[in-house]
């Protein structure tokens, strides 16, 4: 499992990152997001605006982005709360990244259906390609992180690449899907498999068989 | 209400009780380590679970469970047993068997629990996990590893503290208690975790090592910190006072105490006078008692009445009252206790007393505090304030601005804002039902008492069952001083107009002996501080931990204080000093004996008898023609850690100054 501690306080880390302040397009969202509770209750939107938080870090850093402590210190200070419980919301979810991610955060799901169906050999692939677990790649591009089920066991193996899941995956499809991020292409987000379009049975369908094309009302043979 | 069946015994229980509340007024025990009265109920470390019919058949946690009418709850089936087994196996898991070298060792919930209710012997061989310590300040020593994250410390700090500091951060097994940064948990009353602590987790800093809890003889005492007279027990071992730990006592600290309470007791042996001094070419030199009094009695002569008497703010009643009654045999009424200078009106002790009630001023609506630093001069105030504030209080401020604990607003420091109140305020205690005014030292000392009271008139604070004209004291001899009539119409400026020949000061410490050059300056207390450095003798007395005392809060209450240790060296309780100081001027003061002090006092003062909330009768009829003027620049305490000599001396209460208080300053001085 990931390392969730915060990235260490440092003077180069104020000094990088103490003015940080959103930008318009991230303001907009982050007081939309507010403006979903009522008054006096903006401290609701602490998950949402950490999420902004870290994707205008990305967006400045060219990366997934994460959550420096003084962008943590900001978000409470915009929803005027105080920094330790924005601190506890941060830590415990692992969306959050708390350090340095690369442009792309693999996250390679190892729980037992995907381990079962080859994850193993996914991590096998990862580390070809000169990935480490935890750490950002040396041409900063890519974060490597095992975490824990994804919901996808339908269509295991699976990884979560920034905000897409890739399904269906096999050493040669991660690959290809790594080439074309690597590439600056978007390759197709879902399952891999050919000829299968999300996470019905992958040799053809074996219930619900009107449903296929149209819509059907099954309900007079109950 | 509810009835339901505990253990086949059928009670009543009120609305809104919880089962594990059920449980407790039938008498059964129910372990538990998240559960508190005072605070939140979080139900996360499910000790407390029991049998509850109807409902599915697993245990239930009580204490997150309503009773309702018609339950069968059953705390001593097979399955409650072994549920609490397996909890107490799942939570020893991660924590230390170190109970060994564990200050909570014999004091700990866990520890007593585990032998109730857990498993003989651990089924467990795999590591056990460890976390690094985190810093939290001078006052609490952490052990991480020890925790068992029951989240009371965060409640506490969030909930009745008021100050979002200690969070838990994490998930799952990597959950870690910490502060944000480890920086120093910086309020008045962070060390009350330690208490609500059921686990070595959270300890005490200063009395680390220091002592096992069944080789301390306990004492129940008051705190004298302030004046809000929190019910304290000293634990002390052979002359050493080693802890100062709250009582429960729900009219007044409920459970809580402030850190200067609890920790300026290591103040107690430090700095301490336990010798008499006389002052010979301008220094002070050890002396004897004899000389000392011999020459008291030669400076007073034969007119003996030129000699007065200032009372310090740590005094219990019994001290004042064998001052006064010296005093008086002397022929002299020269007695004060308001040593600041302070001369405002007591011919009504109601009018300076905190008359809602400590407990009281929780149920106000509007509060309007003028010139109180609350939360330095009586921090379990500001406890039952922000309690206030949260059942939908509006609370107001004049004077300079301070950190609320609660949403409060501050109408400026002009106290002309008295007369003439915004619209709002006005209207907010127009529509109150329980109105309350709090008047602090610093209101008092710019003559606004008047005010307050044209105030408490003018928008009906005295009702039937309802009195919100309060004033906050600061000195936990205040209110027994004016009770035994420790005040001049002109204050301490009237007894320097008559500039006796002898000033007997009684612990005085604050003081401004500058008025007093002429006279013989003779200090009566324990602490080497400003007054024994402007005395001319020193005659060293005891500390409130080192004899029995009757002291009043501010209001009112009457409480007792016992002794926990002798006082060291030549030091004498400060009543045997004055009856010897008697006999060495020729004059009778008419008691011998503590007891005949005791009965004497009582017979001039009945209220000082009777433990409880003494009445002080109706509030004056108001001057409505006086106004408040002037305003409030500053607070009379400075700094909240060292505000009376024990706090001075105490070498814990100097670190939390110098760190808490004044560690920003530091800081920059660094950078």
């Amino acid at each position: 499992m990931a390392d969730r501690s915060p990235a260490p306080d440092t003077p180069e880390l104020r000094d990088r990152w103490g003015g940080f302040a959103f930008t318009e397009t991230y303001k907009a969202k982050a007081d939309e997001a507010i403006a979903r509770y009522p008054d006096g209750r903006q401290k609701s939107a602490v998950m949402p605006l950490l999420d902004l938080a870290q994707r205008q870090v990305g967006e400045e850093t060219d990366t997934q982005g994460w959550l420096p402590l003084p962008v943590i210190e900001y978000v409470a200070e915009y929803l005027d709360m105080p920094v330790i419980r924005v601190l506890e919301v941060a830590t415990f979810y692992f969306m959050y990244n708390l350090k340095p991610v690369g442009k792309y955060h693999v996250q390679v799901c190892g729980t037992t259906p995907c381990m079962l169906r080859g994850s193993d050999a996914l991590f096998e692939t990862c580390k070809k390609r000169g990935m480490v677990k935890g750490h950002v790649s040396q041409d900063g591009l890519w974060t490597l992180t095992e975490v824990e089920c994804m919901g996808n066991c339908a269509t295991a193996p699976m990884a979560q690449i920034n905000d897409d899941n890739y399904e269906d995956l096999t050493p040669e499809r991660l690959d290809a899907v790594l080439d074309a991020l690597a590439a600056g292409e978007q390759p197709k987000p879902g399952t891999q498999e050919p000829g299968r379009h999300t996470s019905e049975p992958s040799d053809g369908v074996t219930t619900l068989k009107e449903m296929v094309d149209a819509n059907y009302d099954y309900r007079s043979e109950w | 209400m509810p009835k339901v069946t505990v253990d086949g015994q059928e009670i009543e229980v009120p609305d809104g009780a919880t089962v594990l509340q059920a449980c407790e007024l039938a008498g059964k025990e129910i372990p538990r380590f998240c559960y508190h009265e005072r605070l939140s109920i979080a139900g996360n470390c499910r000790m407390c679970l029991v049998e509850v019919k109807p409902g599915p058949p697993k245990p239930q946690a009580s204490c997150a469970l309503p009773a309702a009418d018609g339950q069968e709850i059953r705390t001593d089936t097979k399955m409650v047993k072994t549920a609490r087994e397996g909890v107490m196996e799942f939570l020893l898991i991660n924590h230390p068997l170190d109970c060994p070298i564990c200050d909570q060792g014999g004091e700990c919930d866990l520890q007593d629990q585990s032998m109730t209710y857990g498993r003989g012997a651990t089924r467990y061989h795999e590591n056990k996990r460890a976390v690094t310590e985190k810093y939290m300040g001078p006052l609490i020593k952490t052990i991480m590893t020890r925790c068992i994250h029951c989240t009371r410390c965060v409640r506490f700090s969030e909930e009745i503290a008021g100050v979002d500091e200690i969070g838990a951060v994490g998930r799952g097994e990597d959950m870690q208690i910490t502060t944000y940064l480890e920086q120093a948990a910086e309020h008045e009353l962070s060390a009350n975790v330690i208490d609500l602590c059921p686990v070595g987790a959270l300890t005490s800093r200063p009395y680390a090592f220091e002592a096992r809890p069944w080789e301390l003889k306990k004492t129940m005492s008051i705190d004298v910190s302030d004046a809000v007279g929190a019910n304290i027990r000293l634990d002390s071992r052979g002359r050493e006072v080693m802890r100062a730990l709250p009582r429960i006592n729900d009219a007044v600290n409920e459970e809580w105490l402030s850190d200067k309470g609890r920790y300026q007791v290591d103040g107690l042996g430090k700095r301490r006078l336990d010798k008499v001094f006389l002052r010979k070419d301008g220094k002070l030199a050890a002396s004897t008692w004899d000389e000392a009094f011999g020459t008291i009695a030669d400076r007073l002569g034969s007119d003996k009445s030129s000699i007065g008497a200032v009372a310090g703010d740590m005094l219990d009643c019994e001290t004042m009252f064998a001052a006064k009654a010296l005093i008086k045999a002397c022929g002299s009424s020269f007695i004060e206790g308001r040593q600041t200078g302070m001369n405002y009106d007591v011919s009504n002790l109601a009018a300076v007393n905190f008359n809602s009630g400590l407990a009281g001023i929780e149920t106000a609506d509007a509060i309007l505090i003028v010139g109180s630093h609350v939360r330095w001069e009586a921090p379990l105030v500001n406890v039952r304030l922000r309690k206030a504030a949260k059942r939908g209080a509006k609370i107001f401020l004049v004077g300079p601005l301070w950190d609320t604990t609660f949403p409060a607003e501050f109408l400026g420091t002009d106290l002309a804002v008295l007369n003439d109140l915004p619209g709002h305020v006005s209207d907010a205690f127009e529509a109150a039902e329980r109105p309350a005014i709090i008047m602090g030292g610093a209101a008092l000392a710019r003559g606004a008492l008047n005010a307050g009271l044209a105030f408490a008139e003018t928008f009906g604070l005295v009702k039937e069952d309802w009195n919100g004209f309060n004033v906050l004291h600061f000195s936990a001899a205040r209110m027994g001083g004016l009770m035994l009539g420790f005040a001049q119409s002109g204050g301490m400026a009237d007894i320097a107009a008559a500039n006796p020949n002898v000033l007997l000061s009684l612990g005085a410490d604050e003081t401004d002996y500058a008025p007093f050059a002429n006279s013989l300056k003779v200090y009566i207390g324990h602490h080497g501080d400003k007054g024994a450095h402007a005395a001319d003798i020193v005659l060293p007395g005891a500390s409130f931990a080192e004899k029995d005392g009757t002291y009043v809060n501010t209001e009112g209450r009457v409480q007792f204080a016992e002794k926990a240790v002798f006082a060291p060296g030549d030091a004498r309780e400060d009543w045997t000093i004055l009856r010897a100081l008697a006999d060495a001027l020729g004059v009778k003061v008419g008691f011998d004996s503590f007891a005949e002090l005791q009965s004497a006092m009582i017979a001039e003062v009945p209220a000082l008898g009777e433990e409880g909330v003494a009445s002080f009768g109706a509030l004056p009829k108001a001057d409505m023609n006086a106004k408040a003027e002037g305003s409030i620049d500053r607070y009379p305490i400075a700094d909240f850690y060292l505000t009376n000599p024990i706090a001075r001396a105490s070498a814990v209460m100097q670190q939390c100054s110098a760190e808490l208080f004044h560690g920003d300053e530091l800081a920059e001085a660094a950078e």
